[in-house]
């Protein structure tokens, strides 16, 4: 056998596969498992009921409009602190992280502060008509707000590899900025940026703390998935609550899938003969 | 298309890059800009892309004026010494990018064609499916230039296009794209630090330093007649020796040299390593011997005048002289530089 560099590989290797087990599948294979006390007609009876499907779509479209909002400007901001040089760069660069750092409650009593009727950002816009607390509109900030980060940080590393040669070659070949940004930037980024959409997706899903705040979690028009597994947990009907926690699981399962052969087939230039 | 820059200048913050360069380029010529890091070449050759901006002075293709005209508009076609391909594209799609995206519509057929004719002239015919990842740096380097050629340009340039390959791909890609130019005769315009790479393949050499032209001329002109120490030096190896001229003569610890035109005072003695003979007696700068190196083809001895000097030659592979023998240099070709 091979002698190796660093010694402890089985005890490593051990440990990992153990901390795996009991941190991760573990608790998953219980929710699964209590999930499956449900006979099939009462699961789907639960998982299908016009309350959890309300919350499916509330959570869904405020996740993807949040994710959207995130793609765009958390591309912008990797940008900008990637390509300039600015006083206020490196405090811009910190406060990027603030979202992961923040208790997600604070961030959620904040937001709400801000954006209730008579808040910094609430009066003016509910003068303009536009009501952001307590509406999907609320969920859709906080969540932006808790999974902005994710963009920023993957494309940001990627963004600093690119090699400024390749916009230049692309200019003296005639290319326009915006068929430049198009056919070579957004391309060799677009693995980076589908890692970062996916998480920032991910998180927006599951996000509690911060949107139970300002969401005002009225059934069928405001109330999220998670609340709904909450609040089942709450009258302790573990069966319900753990039916409605599976079909957050299998959701994220199937997008992480999704991403992962995304980004496979973006990909693939990188696999060498 | 002649290119003609007009006292050109570039400043980067503080630093002066490039000093009021004016260089004329004729039309299909092949020019190399040759001189140490920092010397200004390759800024010269981003501003006549159009990559920089000049502070001051003109840069004129044929009689327009072009200082001003965007690098996307400017017709050149520029190649990166890291190739700068675009990864994610295949060779094909990388050599059809300029067309695709140019202002002047073409079919997919005729763009097909073209890929293939270019293909076929930088001499990749059937590699148009990999990626830039699959294939070798001498490769990488000829689909960077048939991805310039693609879109016509009206001058080439090229960044130390040879710069990331190793010696032997170096040289044969060197012939190879002499070849190229004398088969499309576009004006060419490239960057090396790489005196041999310089002499080898351009029709005039522009020596650089600091931000000046030294020196401008043919390889035959730039070699037999450099202009003043640095360009001597930088040319290949050179050995210096400390002299005073006198009366037109250049005095080397006794030993007089013609010096003509050169007005009296310190001055250094410049000669090349081959154009020294070793003498047991006689005339000759006298020096002891301090290591004999071998090479394939001669023999390179390194020896110390009794001035202190340290001096190298080539000699024939059966030079029979040992460590510490002592003996005279006999040197052929001095030239004598005043010292500044």
């Amino acid at each position: 056998m091979k002698r190796r560099v660093l010694p402890g590989l089985p005890l490593s290797l051990g440990i990992t596969l153990v901390y795996a087990a009991i941190i991760i599948v573990l608790p998953l294979a219980a929710l699964v498992f209590k999930a499956a006390s449900l006979g099939p007609a009462d699961y789907w009876r639960i998982v299908s009921s016009d309350r959890a499907v309300a919350s499916y779509v509330v959570t869904v479209s405020s996740a993807l409009a949040a994710t959207v909002f995130n793609l765009v400007f958390g591309l912008a901001l990797a940008w900008v602190l990637v390509r300039y040089r600015f006083p206020g760069r490196r405090l811009i660069d910190a406060l990027v992280d603030l979202p992961f750092a923040l208790p997600t409650a604070v961030a959620g009593i904040s937001l709400t502060t801000l954006f209730a009727t008579n808040g910094w950002f609430g009066a003016p816009l509910s003068e303009l008509g536009v009501k952001v607390a307590y509406t999907p509109l609320g969920i859709m900030i906080a969540m932006a707000f808790t999974s902005l980060p994710f963009v920023v940080r993957t494309v940001q590393p990627v963004l600093e590899e690119l090699d400024p040669a390749l916009e230049e070659v692309a200019q003296t070949l005639g290319g326009s900025d915006v068929s430049i940004f198009r056919r070579v930037i957004l391309p060799l980024l677009t693995p980076a940026l589908l890692a970062g959409v996916s998480l920032s997706f991910a998180r927006s899903l599951g996000e509690f703390g911060a949107i139970i705040f300002i969401a005002g979690n009225q059934p069928f028009s405001t109330e999220i998935t998670a609340l709904l597994a909450f609040i089942r947990l709450e009258e302790y009907d573990y069966p319900a609550s753990a039916a409605i926690a599976s079909v957050m699981l299998i959701a994220a399962f199937v997008m992480l899938a999704v991403t992962n052969l995304m980004q496979a087939r973006a990909l693939r230039y990188t696999v060498r003969n | 298309m002649k290119i003609r820059l007009n006292d050109v200048v570039k400043t980067f913050d503080t630093f002066r890059a490039v000093h009021g360069v004016s260089l004329e380029i004729e039309s299909g010529e092949l020019v190399a800009l040759l001189g140490p890091s920092g010397s200004g070449k390759t800024t010269i050759l981003r501003m006549v892309a159009g990559l920089e901006y000049a502070d001051h002075g003109h840069i004129y293709f044929g009689d327009e004026d072009a200082t001003d005209i965007p690098v996307r508009d400017r017709g050149v076609g520029f190649v990166f010494q890291h190739y700068a391909l675009f990864p994610h594209m295949t060779v094909a799609e990388n050599i059809a990018f300029g067309m695709k995206v140019s202002k002047v519509k073409r079919t997919p057929e005729a763009i097909r064609d073209r890929v293939e004719e270019l293909l076929a002239l930088v001499q990749l015919s059937g590699l148009g499916e990999r990626f830039p990842g699959q294939i070798s740096g001498g490769q990488r380097q000829r689909v960077a230039l048939a991805r310039a050629l693609a879109v016509d340009p009206r001058v080439l340039l090229l960044d130390e296009p040879f710069g990331a390959l190793d010696a032997n791909v170096r040289r044969d890609l060197r012939r190879w794209l002499r070849k190229i130019h004398d088969e499309l005769g576009i004006t060419t315009l490239f960057v090396t630090h790489d005196q041999e790479e310089a002499l080898d393949l351009a029709d005039r050499v522009v020596i650089l330093d600091k931000g000046n032209i030294v020196q401008e001329g043919t390889p035959e002109e730039v070699c037999r007649a450099p202009q003043n120490a640095f360009v001597m030096k930088f040319l290949g190896d050179a050995n210096a020796l400390p002299a005073t001229v006198r009366d037109g003569k250049a005095y080397v610890q006794d030993i007089a040299f013609d010096a003509p035109d050169l007005k009296d005072g310190p001055a250094d003695l410049l000669f090349r390593p081959a154009d020294v003979s070793w003498r047991e007696s006689g005339d000759g700068v006298p020096a002891q011997i301090l290591r004999v190196l071998d090479r394939p083809d001669s023999r390179r001895v390194l020896a110390r005048t009794t001035g202190g000097q340290s001096i190298e030659f080539d000699t024939a592979p059966e030079f029979p002289h040992k460590k510490g023998e002592q003996g005279f240099l006999d040197i052929r070709r001095p030239r004598v530089y005043a010292t500044t």
